[in-house]
């Protein structure tokens, strides 16, 4: 593997008696977003203020690309921080600045750009965060939420390479939850910068990281990509993950990537061999469209709706259901044969298209003011055995997906 | 400075046990508050340096204009308030005092000397403290407690240079003007109660002013005032920037009790240097 971009050797902090981090390994890599996961008080947040600088470790080193940072020189370490940026937990905005100067104040205090030029990219980054009416406004007269999207937008007025994110969606409900992380995943790939988040959106953050670390103990127990952890077994995963995951069921209707395959073993465990079930495949064609005319908000709120829908009608007949994809859900209907599978879509179609379609078509549209656009849901189903493989069964049930609801926007509606 | 020497030294120097304890206690709690005391003023003073060679960076003159409109012009009212009001009493007082040798034509010189070498640099500097220092201990308190000094640092914005400097500078330049102010209003204030109210002939009170008050009387009034200026605005701003190092207290009420240590610590140290420049000039 390529030299890791930032790496911690044996780095360990104490607070008077308490130690916080006890020879911590960990290595991070170029372009990915890398998310630390643990309990509140772990000592996550301390990770990142390490490796921004503004903690030292007592024992231990942390190298910069290879260099350790303790033998660099002072030029060196003010070039490798000036990469990085931080977006905190509290937000730490000056609540005597404006939106506007907020986001402007690193560009005016460290640059020599011109008004004009500072003015062009700050009111750009204020358009893509979606905060052009609350500009002018102080930190104090916004919601939680804009200010989240306010500290984003200063923490990337600089174009860094590093970006930090120190618990972004803490205090959010869920669907902005979801929006901030589709959000920062989002810029990540048209930035391209380096992304190392503090979370504790379990599942939520598998969908958007490319590696997780695991902070347990004052240690970092898991290192790895979202499906090694659900493969990971460690007191660490009943402690901190279970928890976590059994809180967003309740809020989303949805269990997690690893809880589906729990339940799913658990049923095949049970069945006799030969028995059927199947796997109900949904997909949201135009997300994107979504996102980028109407905001990370209202494709969050079509997915909840979408997930609270699904856990409802098929929750109630033994069924579970799963995000796969950011786009994409599955539900398990146990001891389910095709015929009886089929039947019970076409009921949900019937429903979903009397109730539920005025509902999300609501939520996605509320904020349509230019050109029409369309949601289409499709879903498919496949029917498997108990001694067939799942992911099989689910790449067939995507294969037959056809169209079942499409969602007209246009204003005024 | 013992500003946060009482939070900061903590126990752990406490020895348990043994039968010289008790003996030795005093002599340990008086060697720890005196460490203590030297530890924050060199840590004060090193804060003060540091702030200063921050003075001439890029983009400077704003701030420190803008602080000097915090600082200086909006304490302007209070000033001349106060100072109205302190000159009419002092003239007032000292008519009644000076009718009694019969050398109420001095009321003037009294007046004025006293504003201009005394109660002028003192009281400008006390006034700014309870107006503008408590704001800027708490306002700086506040930013440290809410990560936005943090947050500086992550920009690779210095605090210092950002936060602390230009109300240094400021303060240097607006104590002298508000002291000026002061003076000018106070002495009109000795002229309302002394030639209006109380009927001392006006060219006898003025001419008592120009023939006593020399030049030297003024400098070392603006002298005693610029030292005020450095200690008042280094203890507010030490004060707010370290509030979240105390140990007798966190968050809110940390930036509270800096606020209210800010200020008591200020005027104590304005009253101590008052007498210790007041003697080094006379």
């Amino acid at each position: 593997m390529d030299t890791p971009l930032i790496e911690f050797k044996d780095v360990t902090k104490r607070f008077g008696n308490r130690t916080v981090l006890e020879r911590v390994n960990l290595q991070i890599y170029e372009g990915q977003i890398t998310t630390i996961i643990g309990l509140s008080g772990a000592g996550k947040s301390l990770i990142l203020k390490h490796i921004i600088g503004l903690i030292q470790p007592d024992e231990g080193a942390i190298f910069f690309r290879g260099k350790p940072i303790a033998e660099m020189k002072r030029t060196e370490i003010a070039t490798s921080f000036a990469q990085m940026s931080y977006m905190f937990q509290g937000n730490a905005l000056f609540d005597s600045l404006t939106v506007y100067d907020n986001i402007a104040l690193p560009l005016r205090e460290t640059t020599n750009l011109k008004k004009a030029e500072i003015d062009r990219r700050v009111m750009a980054r204020i358009e893509q965060t979606e905060l052009t009416e609350a500009a002018h406004r102080y930190p104090s007269e916004l919601s939680g939420g804009m200010q989240k999207r306010a500290a984003l937008a200063r923490a990337l007025i600089t174009d860094p390479q590093i970006v930090l994110f120190d618990e972004p969606t803490s205090g959010q409900d869920p669907v902005r939850k979801n929006a901030i992380l589709s959000m920062i995943a989002q810029y990540q790939r048209k930035f391209n910068f380096t992304a190392i988040l503090v979370s504790h959106e379990i599942p939520d953050v598998y969908f958007i990281s490319n590696r997780i670390l695991a902070l347990y103990d004052c240690r970092i127990v898991f290192q790895g990509t979202p499906e090694e952890l659900e493969n990971f077994d460690h007191p660490f995963t009943d402690e901190v993950i279970s928890s976590m995951e059994s809180l967003q069921k309740e809020l989303t209707g949805l269990y997690s990537k690893r809880q589906f395959k729990i339940f799913n073993h658990v049923q095949m465990k049970r069945s006799t061999a030969g028995e059927f079930y199947c796997i109900v495949f949904f997909s949201l064609q135009e997300l994107n469209t979504i996102i980028t005319k109407f905001g990370h908000d209202a494709a969050q709120d079509v997915l909840r709706d979408m997930g609270l829908y699904i856990d409802k009608h098929f929750g109630a007949i033994g069924g579970f259901s799963t995000r796969r994809d950011t786009n994409e859900l599955i539900t398990m209907l146990p001891y389910a044969n095709l015929s009886e599978a089929e039947s019970i879509i076409q009921d949900f179609v019937q429903d979903f298209h009397e109730q539920v379609t005025r509902t999300i078509q609501a939520v996605a549209c509320k904020s349509v003011l230019g050109e029409p656009t369309e949601l289409t849901i499709m879903a498919g189903v496949a029917q498997g055995q108990s001694t067939s493989n799942i992911d099989s069964v689910i790449a067939l049930a995507k294969s037959q997906q056809k169209e079942i609801g499409r969602l007209h926007c246009a204003a005024g509606e | 400075m013992a500003f946060i020497a009482n939070s900061q030294s903590g126990s752990k120097n406490e020895t348990k046990g043994g039968p010289g304890t008790l003996v030795l206690r005093p002599f340990a709690f008086v060697g720890r508050t005196v460490i203590d005391w030297v530890d924050n003023l060199g840590a004060a003073t090193i804060f003060l340096f540091t702030a200063l060679t921050k003075t001439f960076g890029r983009k400077q003159l704003f701030k420190i204009v803008e602080q000097i409109y915090y600082i200086g012009a909006r304490s302007i009212t209070i000033i001349m308030l106060v100072s109205l009001f302190t000159g009419m009493v002092l003239g007032l007082q000292s008519y009644h005092a000076l009718v009694k040798f019969g050398a109420q034509g001095a009321l003037g010189s009294l007046v004025s000397l006293s504003l201009i070498m005394e109660l002028g640099p003192v009281l400008t500097a006390i006034m700014i403290t309870a107006r503008a220092g408590s704001a800027i201990t708490a306002e700086i308190g506040i930013q440290r407690i809410s990560e936005q000094i943090d947050a500086l640092h992550t920009m690779r914005i210095n605090p210092l240079r950002y936060l602390v400097s230009p109300k240094i500078i400021a303060a240097i330049i607006s104590f002298p003007l508000l002291t000026a102010v002061f003076d000018l209003v106070g002495i009109i204030g000795g002229y309302i109660s002394g030639v209006v109210l109380l009927g001392v002939n006006a060219g006898v009170y003025l001419h008592s002013i120009q023939t006593y008050v020399d030049l030297r009387d003024i400098i070392n009034g603006f002298i005693k005032v610029i030292v005020f200026a450095v200690i008042v605005s280094t203890v507010c701003c030490y004060q707010g920037y370290f509030a979240h190092m105390r140990k007798d207290s966190h968050g809110a009420q940390a930036v509270g009790l800096a606020t209210t240590s800010a200020v008591v610590l200020s005027c104590v140290l304005i009253l101590v240097s008052d007498y210790v420049v007041t003697s080094l000039l006379i």
